[in-house]
């Protein structure tokens, strides 16, 4: 390790790590916002989800360096503008949330669904207030694992240039430099651990009643948001 | 899609040591080999985590742990670190210095879902199944091979799938260096080509894809033979709200494991 | 009242579930859908409340078709309670109860403070209210499901299988708290059950469907225990019931006979049961002084306990009851405030039973009484 080289470099770091941190989490936030209603609409309308989720996985079998590559044509921008990676990133995190999204409605238990509808709910305002929140700890698990994975494919854009820790990376391998490459890796995993504790964090926050100490027979949802915490929701669904 | 169609329509493109069939060779080549690389160490780990229950929690650290490792930067820095290693180490091929590295940041690509799905899958084996396998007499490991493993098939399989998705799209980065080729060779050369560079580029991404997605029909198919008749389907007919399929049958969704 | 007119339900995939459904239930009582499984009972409950449109016919509620104001409306009032009370696992009990209320706008503090009031109408803790769900038993989810229901004060209640998840102790407690509730609320209730016993203890009226949809029977539940309408029915409602249909027989003509009692500490003579009571008259239990030593006082723990109790307004059944399952084969008989007014016995029991048989070969005994006569806690 080069501690004089990090000292000197300190302030390009530095931006290259918050350039990260948007470059990840705007995907996400956007992709969420999009996902949800178009993972209701599959879940409900069952014809649109063979389709929706065939393409979500055809998407994702695109590599991202293709798709870093291919967008600035489609979008007409520059091939360094970050917004390309944004775009891409926010493909693959509809890709997988559409799908999270659906399937952790359908793990809303049938009584709950039926109790809302006979309750005299109509059908947005029982997606909000009742079958969202009761998905939540589903959602939340999917949120994770594609913060955590834009993380990393984020550091990829640096094949193509768009400045982020990956250029560390990039650096790094042209100088024939170790120092930049671990400092780049451990920004990575510093990044990925505090964006995913955040979200932890707001998962238990926004389901107070995930925690409450259970009496007597758990609910399936509870059950099926732990197994999707340990293994991740698209591996779940597989 | 025109320059796409004229890039792979062209027999000359697909033969010779830069050819596609190359290409594709060397992907598979690698992708497979760190799949298996990658299975052979986590579904003993996930098996053993699953049956006795303990080593969860640390098992999802570690799991989250490589998830969150940049696959470039690790390449990178393990291509840098192998190639000391062999101009120290005459007596190691030289050829080695590249292929360890890039296989091993695929196998770590690929742990994360074998592991978890493999300990998720026997964790939610019925209690009640395995204390009956116990009750008629079978050892922990027969309990294991005859009993866990079978039901938890069906996840353990999704976790291959998965994993081979993302190893199959992330072996593009291998192009980076030079020598490893595979596909993305087209993806990172195809747009300094002097001739349809586009359909260079876009018709690497799609052979990725056909690789991907035949590769995973195959895993597919291994996995519906394997799998009991009995744990394909879990949804009663004419029962509309299934739960989320853990099979693989019938499954185009398949698809959408996770690519990172 | 409910009015199904020719109503009928065929599914997308040709099951037909209901078949030119056509009853009246009226207001004010409690009427119970019961049948074999798959006979269409939930399909019925939930064309009521629209949560299933039928394919032909109408339903009217106090004359005005229920397609008349739009689903969601019509929905939020009438209280709707299902087996594992579906309750929102994300919403602590009080808001849960809330629901309905503030769906229609009251204000979420003063929804919450009546919530509060209809736990404890429901016989629950008030202090249950800042749980979730999960943290109830099955029973106490149970009881929040019927104060969720009954929130917004709907005229009408539907239940299909509320109690059925649950054990028989408690299953038995929920049925008593809603007859309870019920004699206060005078709610039109229509209950699905496949259980006969509950359908005749919670039943003013039973509405008996054969598997298709047919409707076999609609009566009181003594009708229909005296008098099937059909084969079917008769296969329903079982071989007890005969002995069932004793519920409905008042047991003031059994001959209440006089029982020497003793208290706790008193030594115990003879070679008989005795009974034992407390200085109130209160029954305790039963000592056998053939086996009691010698001279020695009864001890509590000496009591074995007896049977069930007939009281004030009892039925034949449970007078049958009260002398079979006491130890001395005397069945105890209290007043209003329990206190011991003598012993039955099951041969008297059966004398009166046997008369009543006699007396009314398969004829309802008139139809009013026979809801009045029931065991219904006073
Ligand atoms: N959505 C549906 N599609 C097709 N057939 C259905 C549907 N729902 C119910 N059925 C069929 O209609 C018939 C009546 O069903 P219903 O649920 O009303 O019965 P039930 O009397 O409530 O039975 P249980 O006592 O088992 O609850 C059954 O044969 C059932 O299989
Ligand atoms: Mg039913």
């Amino acid at each position: 390790m080069n501690w004089a080289w990090i000292d000197s470099q300190w302030p390009t770091i530095w931006q290259e790590f918050g350039q990260h941190v948007w470059l990840s989490v705007l995907p996400v936030l956007i992709g969420l916002l999009l996902s949800i209603p178009i993972g209701a609409l599959a879940h409900r309308y069952g014809w649109l989800r063979p389709p929706l989720v065939t393409l979500a996985g055809l998407t994702y079998t695109i590599p991202s360096l293709a798709l870093f590559v291919v967008l600035p044509g489609l979008l007409g921008t520059k091939i360094l503008d970050p917004i390309n990676v944004v775009v891409a990133l926010t493909l693959y995190t509809v890709a997988l949330l559409v799908r999270t999204v659906a399937d952790a409605l359908d793990t809303v238990p049938d009584d709950v669904r039926q109790a809302a509808l006979a309750m005299g709910y109509r059908p947005v305002r029982q997606l909000l207030a009742v079958d969202l929140p009761v998905a939540a700890p589903v959602i939340g698990a999917g949120v994770r694992v594609a913060t955590v994975s834009n993380v990393s494919l984020v550091a990829i854009a640096a094949l193509i240039g768009v400045p982020q820790l990956g250029s560390l990376f990039t650096q790094g391998f042209q100088e024939d430099f170790a120092t930049p490459i671990i400092v780049g890796i451990v920004g990575c995993l510093v990044l990925a651990l505090v964006l995913d504790l955040l979200i932890v964090l707001a998962i238990r926050l926004l389901t107070p009643w995930q925690r409450a100490g259970r009496i007597g027979r758990r609910g399936r949802s509870a059950a099926a948001a732990e197994l999707a915490e340990v293994v991740g929701p698209a591996e779940v669904i597989g | 899609m025109n320059g796409v169609w004229t890039f792979l329509s062209d027999g000359a493109n697909w033969v010779g040591p830069d050819g596609i069939w190359t290409r594709i060779a060397e992907h598979l080549q690698y992708s497979v080999l760190a799949l298996l690389i990658a299975a052979v160490i986590a579904l003993p780990l996930g098996a053993l985590i699953g049956h006795t229950g303990k080593g969860i929690t640390a098992a999802v650290g570690l799991a989250n742990l490589l998830r969150a490792l940049p696959s470039l930067g690790l390449l990178t820095l393990l291509v840098l670190w192998g190639l000391t290693i062999v101009q120290d180490n005459p007596d190691i091929p030289a050829r080695w210095g590249l292929y360890v590295p890039s296989i091993l940041v695929l196998v770590i690509l690929g742990i994360p879902p074998i592991l978890t799905n493999t300990y998720a899958g026997i964790g939610a084996v019925d209690p009640a199944v395995r204390d009956a396998a116990s009750g008629l007499g079978m050892t922990g490991g027969q309990v294991l091979r005859k009993v866990e493993l079978p039901v938890a098939a069906p996840l353990i399989f999704a976790g291959l799938r998965s994993a081979f998705l993302q190893i199959v799209a992330t072996a593009t980065i291998l192009a980076l260096v030079v020598t490893l080729g595979g596909l993305g060779r087209f993806i990172l050369d195809g747009p300094k080509s002097p001739v349809n560079p586009y359909g260079i580029m876009a018709g690497g991404a799609v052979l990725v894809a056909v690789l991907a997605i035949v590769g995973d029909r195959v895993i597919a198919a291994i996995g519906y033979a394997a799998i009991s008749p009995g744990l394909r389907s879990n949804g009663r007919p004419g029962n509309r709200r299934r739960r989320p399929a853990l099979t693989t049958r019938n499954d185009p969704a398949a698809l959408a494991e996770v690519q990172q | 009242m409910i009015t199904f007119d020719a109503v009928s339900k065929r599914y997308p995939d040709g099951t037909v579930a209901v078949n030119e459904l056509t009853m009246e239930i009226p207001s004010g009582s409690t009427t119970v859908l019961v049948g074999p499984s798959g006979c269409g009972k939930t399909t019925s409950l939930r064309m009521i409340n629209r949560m299933i449109d039928p394919s032909a016919g109408r339903i009217l509620i106090d004359g005005t078709d229920v397609t008349a104001v739009p689903a969601s409306r019509l929905r939020r009032g009438i209280g709707y309670v299902i087996q594992n009370a579906g309750l929102f696992p994300h919403r602590t009990v009080l808001d849960n109860v809330a629901t309905v209320p503030v769906l229609t706008g009251t204000p979420r503090a003063a929804a919450r403070r009546e919530a509060a009031a209809l736990l404890e109408r429901v016989g629950l803790d008030p202090a249950l209210g800042r749980r979730y769900p999960a943290q109830l038993s099955g029973g106490q989810q149970q009881r929040v499901g019927v104060a969720r229901a009954l929130a917004a004060d709907p005229p009408i209640l539907l239940m299909d299988e509320p109690f059925s998840a649950v054990d028989p102790v408690v299953r038995t407690e929920l049925q008593d708290e809603l007859l309870r509730l019920q004699a206060d609320l005078g709610k039109t209730i229509v209950f699905v059950t496949h259980d006969i016993d509950e359908a005749i203890k919670l039943g003013d009226r039973l509405a008996i469907l054969a598997v298709g949809g047919r409707l076999a029977q609609f009566a009181a539940p003594s009708q229909v225990l005296a008098a099937p309408a059909d084969d079917f029915v008769a296969g329903f409602v079982g071989r007890d019931r005969g002995y069932r249909a004793l519920s409905f027989t008042a047991g003031d003509g059994i001959a209440v006979r006089p029982e020497p009692t003793i208290r706790i500490g008193d030594v115990p003579t003879g070679a008989d049961w005795l009974l034992v009571t407390d200085d109130d008259g209160h029954p305790r239990g039963w000592v056998d002084a053939a086996a009691h030593p010698g001279g020695t006082p009864v001890a509590e723990a000496d009591l074995r306990l007896g049977g069930t109790l007939l009281g004030p307004g009892g039925s034949v059944r449970t007078a049958l009851d009260a002398a079979l399952s006491s130890p001395s084969g005397r069945g105890v008989a209290v007043d209003a405030d329990g206190r011991v007014t003598g012993s039955i016995r099951a041969a008297d029991v059966f004398a009166v039973a046997e008369r009543t048989a006699r007396d009314e070969p398969g004829e309802p005994p008139v139809p009013a009484p026979a809801v009045l006569s029931k065991d219904r806690p006073a």
